[in-house]
């Protein structure tokens, strides 16, 4: 039997019917047609699915989109705010964060939840901090230092009030 | 040319759209009424199928169709293989199986439903009656008889194969020390992060087939699907989307590709399939899978004499398109950066009822560099000398280059002793080994591992490859100015939309933002082979070098004629050709913007600008397009394209240094420093070959330490998903300190060799050495991979 | 890797999901966080017919003291422990296990009552709790009642509850005095899970000798045990060196432990005692 779910994503309000069953990365990626989020493991292994559900890192592959219900996500298309890329996009681009991209936006994803939690991290912090997130290109050192560039700037501007 | 972006930490083109989530994978492509499609797979390792009843999932909810062996038996052609060697058995490899299952994984039959979900619903409804077999398993168990998988065949030997050259027995029976090993190189799996995908669609009105798929090689799968579907190769596109990463699990033509196409053009629907990573475990190739024997020969001094490698290759149940060639690259590479005067291989092929191996990052090359290297420490073992010493003994010389080898090859350039001199400074190889003398004093367990690699890259000369080896590049100037690539070279994550435009930027002096590398898609790109074997700079990137030679050749006859000048008296500079005399002012300006869209007339180019003693490329093409003006029985339009065949391949090399240290109690082991100094010839842009290098180094350390594909006595797979696949993570990777040494090739005129693979073959023996180094108070001189903690740690507590 | 068909019904009360559970005994199964029994479905391992999700149930997320205990509801999440300054302060061995769980999107959604209702032998929690030796309070059709942790834990994947009860919270007295803790784990390489967890609760005297020690593993059985053996070689003593030593030889003593490709069970055992040993020394540091 379908539910209707009425979910926020990236600030936008819809409203769906839905199998119980369908998980919550498939909702976004085919009901929603918002394909920056990716499927890598289907095991809560790698990470490739994470999304922001009211300000926290979940792996979307990893909840059923009924579970979702009333709550906002934010996806990886939803970072960048009036064209402004966020910092962790752009210490990704900066720092050659990323390869073939598939990893990318659930790394970022989890990149800005680090900083939002610990906005000045040792490497060995942003290490643990994106350990829920595989990638299998960059050998993850071009990523910490994106993960790097992102703290510096985030606290740049941070103390000008940008 | 100008070199304002090559060689440069140019950030790529490709990313934004990537950090955006906005780029288009397979899956993220969506047509109107496409159905999905999923695979029943078998479950048994090695079992006759005795009937097959799909009635129950025909009737279920959402499904349109189930197809099994016998509806395409003879409507689709075999799987491809296109591995030539004398005597190989090519097992009749059907994208369905008939009447047996020969892998667990192996697909039997399709269910086609209107969404996934669905599809997914009605495979559990297809009942199988399976007879179990006896599955071969253990490659050794294969080759001297086991359960015999082809009975035509009566054994499971594929091939048998010897190469190399030189009296190696005579060469053994001089040496002072013969020194023998067994060496196994663990099945791996490649785990893309994105797994395989296809989507196809056909139109029956114009009998197109269009065909989306994670490829790493779109027009080489074009010809081959187009003969396993029996229609024109010029009514099939396929279109390589976003790649999300391939390592050579994507250089192949499968099974479930040519089906997609088929399930369309019965439908004349769009029809997707995704694979799961369950599938991508089973049933995407598997890398290496060897289990050999190394015999080194050498003088008392460590001078290495001969060497012989006897190997099983786990060939898999059939062959994929590369299957047989990959221990060939083995016997290729076996005399590694070292003067071996006798070298011989002998392969023995073996099926097994496993997936398929074929070409994982390396590609049989990290087979031999591992041998020679592990060889090499076991006659410094044997000597009592240190392990550097060995190797430099055995250096070529940078005078005796180009260098020949027992194997057949000729090394086109190389100065290892510089990039080891560097390598060893910069770990301060000396005061480490007084570290480590001093540590074990105290009871610490502490290792050194070095490895002095060469690796074979820019594959390949023609004659060496399958299907071509050759690259093509068109080079184009729109009547705007706008500069577009196109490369057969289709990249997954290499970053060569960003490197060939760099390439292209500097020789035509126009701005990046202007040049668009344009791959992937057969019908906008002219043939070509693709990305693999550190090719695509090397061989696909000169090809568009030559191109842009090409063009600018005819741009500079129009520029003659429109400055109204000879040929022979305008050059070309910054973007523009000038009359000679004019050549001194022209130094230093900024080229002509483009011609911005919207200020021309409405319907209408706007006129080139010919006046003066200057003329830049966009007038050229302006002109070249109007063609109201041009040259004599000159063709109007501005592109170029050229095919480049390499006369040889490459042969980067470097020096990797691993430095762990052994926790006594558990056995678990921490990097205290990993050193690598790369020569990859001429750098385009550091910052993507730093990249690759970080990649292959992380990925050697996960065949060093954690992965393995691991089958059960029944072929079942204990490694099935990502919670038993263990794969390098952020929090257990160290930092990497490269650097790099720049020897260019005289091969091609950009002076690249290639980068893709060389971290993935310069580390492995580099981390084992370390670990076998830490372990030598021990009396330990070999362990096989993947090296977990529990096998160290019954090493140091004596526990067997 | 696609679940099965079910249906879905949000409890808004308790009371409600009980009432669920006992109407549907057979097809019914709770839905917490879902990080234990989504990636089972997905295999198909689990197909459950109907999920109670108790997700949005008010007041089932919290750490609270009352009447000298901590309690923490069933839907409180890892992250939440594990971010606790107040837990670091009266029962610090709680975020120190939360933190090494998993991964971070894991320790945002996964829940506590969710973890331990599965029991999944290789799950962090079950060794804090036996080590804390906390009670864990159940509600079923015939109301609420508390099971002690060393109780709770019957076998792999196999709990005291009934079918039809839900772990509602749990339960916990904080040592006290001198006290210290420590969870150390050895983590799978792929999984994340523990090859070997074993979490210690020391309390001393301030002449610093042994009131009590409870030392619990998971990981290495088909269930977390209590280590018996380790527990009686602290008590009562003084904790040098040489006592450590010899109680955590016994860490594995009688157990039947599992072996898999990581690890045989020689080597979990002899992990067990190491890491025993590691536990015991960091949570003395602590004390």
């Amino acid at each position: 039997m379908k539910k209707t779910v009425s979910i926020n994503v990236n600030g936008v309000a819809h409203r769906n019917e839905v199998e119980p069953r369908l998980l919550l990365v498939h909702y976004l990626r085919d009901t929603l047609d918002l394909t920056g989020t990716h499927i890598g493991c289907e095991t809560s292994i790698c990470g490739a699915c994470t999304v922001m559900i009211d300000g926290q890192s979940v792996k979307s592959c990893t909840m059923f989109a009924v579970q979702a219900d009333g709550a906002s996500v934010t996806t990886i298309e939803g970072l960048a705010r009036d064209g402004e890329l966020h910092a962790v996009q752009e210490g990704f681009w900066e720092r050659h964060g990323l390869q073939c991209g598939y990893c990318t936006p659930g790394m970022i994803i989890s990149a800005a939840q680090l900083l939002e939690r610990n906005p000045d991290p040792t490497r060995d912090e942003i290490r643990h901090g994106i350990e829920g997130n595989l990638c299998r290109c960059t050998g993850y050192q071009h990523i910490v230092e994106a993960v790097e560039y992102a703290a510096r700037k985030m606290k740049t501007e941070a103390a000008t009030g940008d | 040319m100008s070199n304002k972006y090559v060689g440069q930490r140019v950030k790529r083109t490709e990313d934004p759209r990537l950090i955006q989530g906005l780029g288009h994978y397979v899956d993220d492509i969506k047509l109107p009424d496409t159905l999905h499609v999923a695979f029943l797979r078998s479950m048994y390792a090695h079992a006759r199928i005795t009937g097959i009843d799909t009635s129950e999932a025909e009737h279920a909810p959402g499904v349109i169709a189930v197809y099994t062996g016998k509806d395409v038996v003879e409507k689709i052609g075999p799987v491809p293989c296109a591995g030539a060697l004398p005597g190989l058995r090519v097992p009749d490899y059907r994208v369905l199986a008939r009447d047996k299952a020969l892998f667990v994984g192996h697909p039997i039959a399709a269910v086609v439903a209107t969404d996934r979900y669905s599809a997914r619903d009605a495979i559990d409804l297809i009942m199988i009656d399976y007879e179990e077999l006896p599955p071969a398993v253990d490659v050794e168990e294969a080759a001297a008889g086991g359960p015999v998988i082809y009975e035509e065949y009566g054994d499971n030997i594929s091939y048998k194969l010897t190469a190399g050259e030189g009296d190696i027995d005579a060469a053994l029976a001089s040496s002072d020390q013969r020194i023998k090993q067994r060496i196994v190189h663990q099945r791996l799996a490649p785990v893309a992060m994105e797994g395989r995908g296809v989507l196809a669609r056909y139109y029956p009105g114009e009998k197109e087939l269009t065909l989306w798929s994670s490829t790493q090689i779109p027009h080489l799968l074009r010809t081959q699907l187009a003969i396993m579907l029996g229609i024109p190769e010029n009514k099939l596109r396929v279109i390589t989307p976003e790649v999300g990463g391939g390592f050579g699990s994507k250089l192949n033509v499968y099974a479930e590709e040519a089906m997609l196409g088929w399930i369309s053009m019965q439908l004349g629907k769009p029809v997707k399939w995704i694979e799961s990573r369950r599938e991508n475990m089973q049933a995407t190739i598997h890398g290496r899978g060897q289990v050999g024997y190394v015999e080194i020969g050498c003088k008392d001094d460590g001078t290495v004499t001969g060497l012989k490698y006897d190997v099983f290759a786990d060939l898999g149940a059939y062959h994929q398109l590369l299957t047989p060639a990959i221990p060939t690259l083995t016997g290729l590479m076996l005399s590694g950066c070292y003067k071996i005067p006798a070298i011989q291989i002998n392969v023995t092929g073996v099926f097994t009822n496993k997936m398929s191996t074929d070409a994982y990052r390396g590609a049989g090359r990290p087979e031999a560099t591992y041998v020679v290297e592990r060889a090499l420490d076991l006659v410094a073992a044997e000597l009592g000398l240190d392990p550097v010493e060995v190797r430099r003994r055995n250096f070529p010389a940078p005078e005796e280059f180009p260098f020949k080898t027992a194997t057949g090859l000729f090394y086109d350039s190389g100065e290892y002793e510089g990039a080891l001199r560097k390598a060893l400074d910069m770990a301060g190889y000396d005061q480490l080994r007084k570290e480590q003398k001093q540590a074990r004093e105290e009871g610490k367990i502490i290792g050194i591992g070095v490895s002095t690699y060469v690796e074979i890259c820019a594959l390949g000369p023609s004659q060496a490859m399958p299907a071509g080896g050759w690259e093509s590049a068109t080079v184009r100037i729109e009547p705007t100015g706008k500069v577009t690539v196109l490369t057969g070279a289709s990249p997954h994550g290499q970053g060569q939309e960003t490197s060939f435009a760099q390439i292209v930027a500097d020789q035509l002096g126009v701005a990046l933002e202007d040049v668009t590398v344009i791959h992937g898609d057969t019908s906008i790109v002219q043939y070509g082979i693709g990305t693999f074997g550190s090719r695509a700079t090397a061989v696909g990137g000169t090809a568009v070098h030559f191109a842009v030679e090409k063009l600018k050749e005819k741009a500079g006859k129009i520029a003659a004629h429109l400055l109204k000048s000879d040929v022979s008296s305008v050059t070309f500079n910054e973007g523009r050709f000038s009359k000679q005399a004019a050549r001194a002012a022209a130094a230093g300006e900024v080229p002509e913007p483009v011609v911005p869209a919207g200020q021309a007339p409405a319907g209408a180019l706007p006129e080139p600008d010919t006046g003066g003693n200057h003329v830049s490329l966009q007038d050229i093409a302006l002109a070249a397009h109007i063609a109201r003006d041009l040259p004599e029985d000159m063709e109007p339009g501005l592109s170029a394209t050229y095919f480049f065949e390499p006369k040889n391949f490459t042969f980067p090399f470097g020096t990797h240094i691993a430095v762990v240290e052994i926790d006594r109690d558990t056995g678990d082991l921490k990097f205290l420093r990993y050193v690598a100094v790369d020569d990859c010839g001429r750098v385009i842009n550091p910052m993507l070959v730093e990249g690759q290098i970080h990649g292959g180094i992380v990925q050697a350390m996960g065949q060093a330490l954690y992965e393995e594909v691991v089958y059960d006595e029944q072929g079942q797979m204990v490694t099935g998903t990502l919670m038993d696949y263990a794969l390098p993570r952020a929090s257990t990777t160290p930092w990497l300190e490269l650097d790099r040494t720049e020897t260019p090739t005289p091969v091609n005129p950009l002076g690249v060799k290639g980068v893709g693979e060389a971290g993935t073959i310069g580390a492995t023996p580099a981390v084992v050495g370390a670990v076998v180094d830490a372990l030598s108070p021990f009396g330990v001189r070999h362990l096989d991979m993947p090296i977990r903690p529990e096998a160290i740690w019954r090493i140091v507590n004596r526990q067997n | 890797m696609i679940p099965a068909q079910f249906d879905y019904v949000v409890a808004s009360t308790l009371e409600e999901a009980v009432s669920l559970l006992a109407q549907h005994p057979d097809e019914a199964k709770i839905l917490a966080g879902g990080h234990s029994l989504i990636p089972a479905m997905k295999l198909r391992l689990a197909m459950p017919q109907i999920l109670v999700d108790i997700g949005r149930i008010k007041d089932l997320s919290y750490i609270r003291e009352e009447g000298g205990q901590i309690r923490i509801g069933a839907m409180t999440t890892h992250y939440q422990l594990q971010s606790s300054d107040r837990l670091r302060e009266i029962c610090p061995l709680l975020p120190e296990t939360a933190e090494q769980i998993g991964d971070v999107q894991v320790r945002n959604k996964g829940t506590i009552g969710g973890s331990l209702a599965h029991s999944d032998p290789a799950a962090d929690w079950p060794a804090a709790i036996l080590a804390l030796d906390a009670e864990i309070v159940a509600v079923g059709a015939n109301g609420e009642r508390s099971i002690k942790a060393s109780d709770f834990f019957v076998d792999l994947l196999t709990t005291q509850l009934e079918p039809g009860e839900i772990l509602r919270e749990i339960r916990i007295t904080p040592s006290g005095g001198r006290n210290g803790q420590a969870y150390v784990k050895v983590l799978h390489p792929a999984s994340g899970f523990a090859v070997v967890g074993v979490a210690v609760d020391l309390s001393l005297d301030q002449a610093g000798t042994c009131r009590t020690a409870r030392v619990a593993i998971t990981g290495v059985a088909s269930k977390a045990y209590r280590a018996a053996g380790v527990e009686q070689g602290l008590a009562g003593r003084e904790i040098d060196a040489q006592a450590i030593s010899s109680a955590a030889e016994k860490a594995a003593d009688g157990v039947e432990a599992n072996g898999d490709l990581y690890a045989s069970a020689d080597y979990r055992r002899h992990l067990a005692r190491i890491h025993t040993k590691r536990a015991i020394e960091a949570a003395l540091a602590k004390a």
